[in-house]
């Protein structure tokens, strides 16, 4: 016997099915069925229920890192209405952000070259404040059912800004050692 | 009752019995184990009423194993077969135990781990380290069982948080080897946190900073009513106490021209050089002689100027792991509302400054750095024994280090990104680039370097028999499950064709099972004794233990969640279990533990949701549906 897949991550945690999310809700929720099913409440117990907390345990962590990151959220909300974010196969962004991606990736290299941290810490509150208007429109698509598909765009676009974000990370790392 | 005739003779199963567990604290330089008596958690001390047992191990050619206090204390005498700092040798290779400057061993190579040359044979870091677990054992034992507070149910294992899956299946091995049962692998900062954080009643955000003998760690936490969630975690496995007395060493050689080679003036001289580290924590300068072997005397100066300066290079090593462990767990150092020290290392003046510089504020000093982590392990132990305590502890910790696999071009991809919390699964799918490809070679790589040649090998299988088809037909998923003690086994099936073919490994560092295997067989602790007798024990104990759970969630819930037949079954197959446990077939005796399991599946499912459901309970319901 599995656990009941059918159950949604947001059902899991007897949370609403929707974008906004009550993140305190979420944490305490997380918590209290941790310390249900997690593997530490099992070491005496039968095989069966090892394995049964391990699978648990596992699939609780899931569900929590899904919900509790807004791209993953809004990515895992979408395929539950069917739409798939294509991320892999779609390349197809629009210009404007595929300049502004251009230009900041310009920005981070010449940062990277003249070792200029302070230019690094700028640009990733940068990318933050993008990401914030990203995540505000996302919302709106994803509760709307007549523009719930453009949703896709939405975290397509977050994805890049994700990726430019590791980047940017690793430079500053670099430079820290 | 069933239980009572299969268990050993002198073994009590009586449900309600107090269980005894361990925690063991196995340090690069001092080891200790520790237990929650009567409420409280305390270090169980050896006959000479010492607390810290020196991770020291001397081989005798007539195969006396001397461990601890006498090992450390004639260690100058036969460097070569008196072994300190095994830890740092644990998973590691020839080419890792080169990085650590000179030492008076003679190393070989071997598959995956190096091994010692001793008087007494050649030694695996595992051998040794189980040498160092059975003297605790025996020390739990004649503590503990003594004054007949119950049975040794397993101990705790402590390990640094930043050790990798071949360090910690090592780990585990050693405490197999020494006979112990491992209830959890424990990440020494998270136990270290659990002491801190229940002694102190704290709540909030804590760094715990380990800096030890061979090992550092950085741990961020979040500690919320008897939750202790680790954030991220980060540090060098091969960075600590003995690395400072090396550059010690490394300077006292060239400045003062000390060239002899022999082993037992290289031993000496990294003892002075320790004594002096140590000395420099409360004087601003040492001094001290060093008598070498061919009878010169040469007087060893230092100045804690100096001894800062030419350290500083390692202080600074422990703060980039800082800065990484705080960016993963997004946090700034104002968020951190305390940083907790930990580990013998973090006395050192320099390293309290800086780490008060970079969070501003100063570290919290007011644990004892030794005993913590044997402390925090011994409560965790208490807990998965299942003595309840009032705390109702519950810990999430995270892997330290990403998850991959070798894709085109020798680049690594990750599977399960660093930090993430445990148990943790996830699948990736590949595709085959070939027509009419029938093999794929896997190659699970630890790190988080974008080249697999900078990353750690873990393991390499094939997966066969995919059925012919066109280039990027086949869908391989191959998938990674990270267990509770920071363990991964990887499994990889063909899923278009149907025809299930499937492989599943566990790395480990070179060592098969087989050889795990001959090494207990040939371990000193079961000499005489011979492999299936052993397994025969095993059995029973399991068997025992899995009527005893059986019986207890039967006791609790069976009237309530099972019908009549469905209960009638799982106490035929208790019963059957019982009987055949009298028997001698250990095989016989684990198909029956799993059949057993087989039939309680339902059962179990059913309690599990049960308690999720009451966990929740008192949230709305009708508002969950999908909109
Ligand atoms: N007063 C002191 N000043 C400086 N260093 C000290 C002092 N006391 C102990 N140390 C150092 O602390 C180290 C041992 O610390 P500890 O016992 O915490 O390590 P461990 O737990 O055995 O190692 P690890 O956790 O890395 O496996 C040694 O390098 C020792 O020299
Ligand atoms: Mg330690």
């Amino acid at each position: 016997m599995q656990i009941d897949f059918s159950k949604n991550h947001f059902e899991l945690f007897h949370l609403p099915v929707a974008y906004p999310i009550d993140l305190p809700a979420l944490e305490q929720a997380y918590r209290e069925v941790q310390r249900e099913v997690h593997p530490d409440r099992f070491a005496n117990s039968s095989g069966a229920e090892q394995r049964l907390a391990a699978q648990w345990a596992t699939q609780v962590n899931e569900a929590y890192r899904t919900l509790k990151s807004p791209l993953a959220r809004g990515r895992y909300l979408l395929k539950l209405h069917g739409i798939d974010t294509e991320e892999e196969s779609n390349t197809a962004m629009p210009v404007d952000f595929l300049i502004q991606q251009m230009e900041w990736r310009e920005a981070v290299e010449g940062a990277k070259q003249s070792k200029d941290e302070v230019a690094l810490e700028r640009l990733t509150s940068q990318k933050r404040d993008e990401e914030k208007r990203l995540f505000v429109l996302l919302a709106s698509q994803l509760g709307d059912d007549a523009v719930r598909a453009d949703g896709r765009e939405t975290v397509r676009k977050l994805r890049f800004l994700e990726k430019l974000g590791e980047e940017i990370d690793d430079a500053i790392e670099r430079l820290e050692g | 009752m069933a239980l009572l005739q299969i268990a050993e003779p002198g073994e009590s199963t009586a449900p309600h019995q107090h269980r005894l567990a361990v925690g063991i604290d196995l340090g690069t330089t001092n080891s200790l184990v520790a237990a929650v008596r009567s409420g409280t958690a305390e270090v169980l001390r050896d006959q000479d009423n010492q607390p810290l047992l020196p991770s020291v191990v001397r081989y005798f050619a007539d195969g006396r194993v001397v461990v601890g206090h006498d090992a450390k204390a004639s260690q100058a005498e036969d460097p070569q077969n008196t072994i300190v700092s095994v830890k740092r040798f644990m998973g590691r290779g020839i080419a890792d135990v080169a990085k650590y400057g000179a030492l008076p061993y003679q190393f070989e190579d071997a598959s995956g781990m190096v091994r010692l040359k001793t008087v007494a044979g050649t030694k695996s870091p595992v051998d040794i380290s189980a040498e160092i677990l059975k003297v605790l054992k025996q020390q739990a034992d004649k503590a503990l069982l003594g004054n007949d507070d119950g049975e040794l149910v397993g101990a705790v294992i402590t390990v640094p948080a930043y050790f990798d899956d071949a360090q910690r299946q090592a780990t585990k091995d050693a405490a197999r080897l020494a006979g112990l049962n491992v209830l959890r692998l424990l990440n020494e900062p998270t136990a270290a946190a659990i002491a801190y954080g229940l002694d102190n009643r704290s709540e909030g955000t804590f760094a715990v900073f380990d800096l030890g003998g061979g090992t550092f760690d950085i741990s961020i936490l979040r500690l919320s009513r008897g939750v202790f969630e680790v954030l991220a975690t980060n540090g060098d496995s091969a960075l600590g106490g003995d690395d400072f007395d090396q550059a010690i060493a490394a300077h006292w050689r060239r400045t003062l021209g000390i060239a002899s080679t022999d082993q037992r003036d290289l031993r000496r001289l990294l003892m002075r050089a320790r004594e002096a580290k140590e000395a420099l924590t409360s004087n601003s300068s040492t001094e001290s002689d060093l008598a070498l072997s061919l009878g010169q005397s040469i007087k060893l100066k230092l100045s804690r100027e100096e001894f800062h300066a030419m350290t500083d290079a390692l202080v600074q090593r422990t703060l980039q792991p800082v800065k990484k462990a705080l960016r993963d767990a997004k946090l700034s150092v104002e968020e951190v509302d305390g940083v907790v020290m930990v580990g013998g290392a973090t006395r050192m003046p320099h390293v309290q400054a800086a780490v008060a510089k970079l969070f501003g504020r100063e570290p919290l000093n007011n644990l004892d750095p030794d005993k913590v982590v044997a402390l925090g392990a011994a409560i965790q132990a208490n807990t998965l024994a299942g003595n309840r305590s009032g705390d109702d502890l519950l810990l999430l910790d995270v892997i330290p280090l990403s998850l991959g696999l070798e894709t085109m071009g020798g680049l690594a991809e990750k599977v399960i990104p660093r930090n993430s919390t445990i148990p943790v699964a996830r699948a990736q799918e590949f595709t085959t680039y070939k027509d009419g490809q029938t093999a794929m070679a896997i190659h699970v790589v630890q790190g988080e370097r974008e080249l697999v040649k900078d990353c750690r090998s873990l393991a390499r299988f094939d997966l066969r028999g995919i059925p012919p088809m066109v280039a990027g037909a086949a869908r391989i998923q191959v998938m990674f499950q990270v267990d509770a003690d920071g363990l991964l086994s990887v499994s990889a099936r063909e899923t278009t064709s149907g025809v299930e073919t499937r492989v599943e490994v566990k790395p480990s560092y070179g060592l098969a099972d087989d050889e795990i295997a001959a090494m207990l067989k040939s371990s000193v602790s079961h000499a005489g004794e011979d492999a299936a007798a052993r397994a025969l024990a095993e059995e029973r104990v399991e068997a025992a233990r899995t009527i005893e759970a059986v019986e207890a969630a039967l006791r609790k819930d069976g009237d309530e969640l099972l019908a009549t037949d469905e209960r009638a079954a799982i106490e035929s197959a208790i019963a059957e279990l019982g009987e055949i446990a009298k028997g001698e077939q250990h095989r016989e005796i684990k198909d029956a533990i799993a059949r057993l399991a087989h039939v309680t599946e339902n059962f179990a499912a059913r309690r599990m949701d049960r308690s999720v459901a009451n966990a929740l309970r008192g949230r709305k319901l009708d508002d969950v549906k999908l909109s």
